[in-house]
């Protein structure tokens, strides 16, 4: 992404860019969550819409070659960082084109050519494999920095901490990303932790750290770009606290208010501060969105999901027989 | 060196310096090949076999890690994702199972739903404990965990050679594989090729040829039944013995060849008998050699409960060559004198050694 360099104010084609991206991920799964009831795509999907910032931010000053790993809630990772689309809606049809060939679904994403290496479905499972590839570039002095992203759930798992620890310890170019969406499926972070500011995590694990916006695409991308500039210069792991909120269920495609589990108002509330309306009146106020930019960009989105959609329905399925091919290497 | 001069100059070594030999020749010959383990570095080294290493390798290859299996675990399957090709090692079975999830989720599936574009080259050593009192949580022989799993390779070395040889070819192999190290068998020796020669991961090796009956066994199981096969041909009782050796992938052809023509199977495995290799060996042998079968296989392994410590229990837990003879003797129907007497030699060979330390005759070669 354009920009002179990474910790200075990003200039407009940047902020643009950011906004596109935010705006292209957002598309991309309403389309998944208005076909979801067609029942072609058989497999579950944990929509990310509303905490797009978070991928978007985080992805936008990484290279190709900087691996990362996400979770279950994997689409917008793989698409901020540059995952093939075609690839990965062929993948929830289960199709032999899709990028994991049909064999992993909506929750194993990945695309090795532009740095998605792994995401997995287990919380916090993912984030030892992050530290692993931190490891491997510091072995091998490749001037890669790993990102790994997981949630507030995950948080609770002894492997993050097991990871965290090992990443301080030997100082490795990995930066922790915690979403804090504040649910695990419907059990809301106060009754699973006790209070206090998640950001402790990385004092433990001697991390630097910051908290920001989750739902404030520049603020996260101005901390990850701190972070990752920290972690090239070989100053070791960070960890970004990203408060930002999931608009739908956890699993499914769609609203799930009427189930109760959140405070009446709370999701209103986080609607209002959607990272993309936000960026839009920002863009607006500022005169760098116009109206015939932003429909040339859901236009070109449009066409992009449209084209997926129908590569992804005239793919064949994987052949049975195939089952057996690569159990080992 | 030729092969012929290997031959006439025997070079016997125990299987943890063959464990070391072959660590060492791996690391010299791939920098991509790094040991990660708690106490890898420390003065005991993992029971002899990672000493050294680190004076030799230097701390970014010797890596001492914290106490942390699964995330430590988790680390080295992301490194071999990214190229590196790490060795795990585990003192005790029972500390991988903190790391069952990074193995079991991550470690053998990334190949397979990557469609085979990920590679997670990686060796995960583990040690079966036994003797002095080693109790409940630090015995445990838990191969059949592992070699339940797709996508996982399991092999357990008996013998020096194969303790070096099947190590190289698992640091050679392209995805996980689980080496599971009985404790005892470290003390096996033998002949072991200086140069470092990767073992194929295919399959059981014969040990003694015989045809009463097909007896199957794993790790240091195979010590105590080469003893009980020697015993009971001396007494005229012919045991084709097979030394299993990988677990997973089970290659069983020359072992169903074998059960149709001696018609009787024996199996001796380190685990417990319930859900076992034993268990697996003997069910897909019936499928494929009933008609030739003359009696009901037996397995020979653990019984249902856990291990304990006092040696007035443990002694009556782990099968030993007295017990294995008379099972087989009983299968193929020599005469129960023969049998007792077989029995007894065996025991009195032993009695001269406490049973919770190993026999000084388990030092092979064979």
């Amino acid at each position: 992404m354009a920009s002179s360099t990474l910790t200075s104010v990003p200039d407009r084609a940047t902020r643009l860019e950011l906004f596109r991206r935010m705006l292209r991920i957002r598309r991309i799964e309403e389309e998944i969550a208005r076909r979801y009831a067609d029942q072609r795509m058989r497999c579950p999907v944990h929509l990310s819409v509303g905490q797009e910032a978070a991928a978007v931010g985080a992805c936008a000053v990484l290279r190709p070659t900087d691996p990362i790993v996400s979770t279950h809630r994997c689409h917008g990772h793989y698409l901020a960082k540059g995952g093939d689309l075609p690839a990965m809606i062929a993948e929830l049809h289960g199709k032999a084109t899709g990028c994991c060939g049909g064999r992993g679904g909506s929750m194993h994403l990945f695309d090795p050519a532009v740095g998605v290496l792994a995401s997995v479905p287990i919380v916090g499972s993912n984030v030892p494999l992050g530290v692993g590839a931190a490891l491997a570039a510091k072995q091998r002095k490749r001037p890669d920095v790993a990102v790994a992203f997981f949630g507030d759930g995950a948080f609770e798992e002894g492997v993050v901490h097991e990871a965290a620890n090992f990443a301080g310890c030997h100082r490795l170019p990995v930066v922790f990303v915690l979403e804090n969406n504040l649910y695990s499926v419907y059990t809301p972070i106060d009754a699973r932790q006790p209070a206090r500011p998640l950001v402790a995590f990385a004092e433990t694990h001697a991390l630097a750290a910051e908290h920001v916006d989750g739902n404030d695409v520049l603020a996260v991308r101005d901390a990850m770009a701190r972070a990752v500039v920290r972690a090239r210069r070989g100053d070791g792991p960070s960890l970004l606290i990203v408060d930002t909120y999931r608009f739908l269920e956890h699993c499914g495609a769609t609203d799930d208010d009427h189930l109760g589990y959140r405070p009446k108002g709370e999701l209103a509330a986080w609607r209002d501060r959607c990272p993309i309306a936000r960026m839009r009146a920002e863009l607006r106020a500022q005169g760098e969105l116009d109206d015939a930019t932003e429909q040339d960009f859901e236009a070109a989105i449009a066409r992009e999901i449209d084209d997926a959609f129908v590569a992804a329905d005239n793919a064949p399925f994987p052949a049975a027989e195939t089952a057996m091919e690569s159990v080992h290497a | 060196m030729p092969d012929a001069a290997r031959v006439l100059a025997p070079r016997i070594i125990d299987a943890a310096s063959a464990i070391r030999e072959a660590t060492v020749a791996a690391m010299e010959h791939d920098d991509r090949v790094f040991v990660m383990g708690e106490g890898a570095t420390d003065p005991k080294g993992i029971f002899g076999t990672t000493s050294g290493l680190v004076e030799r390798f230097g701390p970014d290859r010797v890596m001492e890690m914290p106490v942390a299996e699964n995330g430590w675990t988790g680390i080295a399957i992301g490194a071999a994702l990214c190229g590196q090709r790490p060795i795990l090692v585990h003192q005790r079975v029972e500390f991988s199972l903190l790391a069952m999830e990074q193995l079991v989720n991550n470690a053998a599936k990334i190949h397979y739903v990557s469609g085979g574009r990920h590679r997670a080259p990686l060796v995960v050593r583990l040690v079966v404990g036994r003797g002095w009192g080693q109790g409940p949580a630090h015995s445990q022989s838990l191969e059949a965990m592992f070699a339940h799993v797709p996508g996982l390779k399991v092999v357990m070395p008996a013998s020096a050679a194969d303790a070096k040889g099947l190590l190289l070819g698992a640091i050679a192999d392209d995805g996980p594989v689980i080496v599971i190290e009985h404790r005892w068998v470290h003390y096996a020796s033998g002949h072991v090729d200086p140069e470092p020669v990767a073992m194929a991961l295919d399959g059981p090796r014969r040990l003694r040829a015989g045809d009463d009956c097909t007896v199957v066994s794993t790790s240091y199981m195979t010590l105590e039944t080469l003893q009980a096969a020697d015993a009971l041909a001396d007494a005229g009782c012919g045991v084709d013995l097979f030394d299993l050796r990988v677990l997973r992938p089970l290659r069983l052809e020359a072992i169903i060849a074998s059960v149709r023509r001696t018609g009787r199977l024996v199996t001796v495995d380190t685990g417990h008998a319930t859900y076992g290799i034993g268990a697996e060996i003997v069910a897909r042998v019936a499928a494929e050699a009933f008609d030739r079968m003359k009696a009901a296989p037996c397995r020979i392994g653990l019984p249902e409960h856990p291990t304990p410590s006092a040696r007035t229990l443990a002694e009556a837990y782990y099968p030993r060559s007295p017990g294995i003879a008379a099972t087989i003797g009983r299968i193929v129907g020599v005469p129960r004198s023969k049998i007792a007497a077989i029995a007894e030699r065996l025991g009195d060979a032993r009695d001269s050694v406490p049973l919770d330390i190993p026999h000084p005759s388990f030092k092979g070669p064979f």
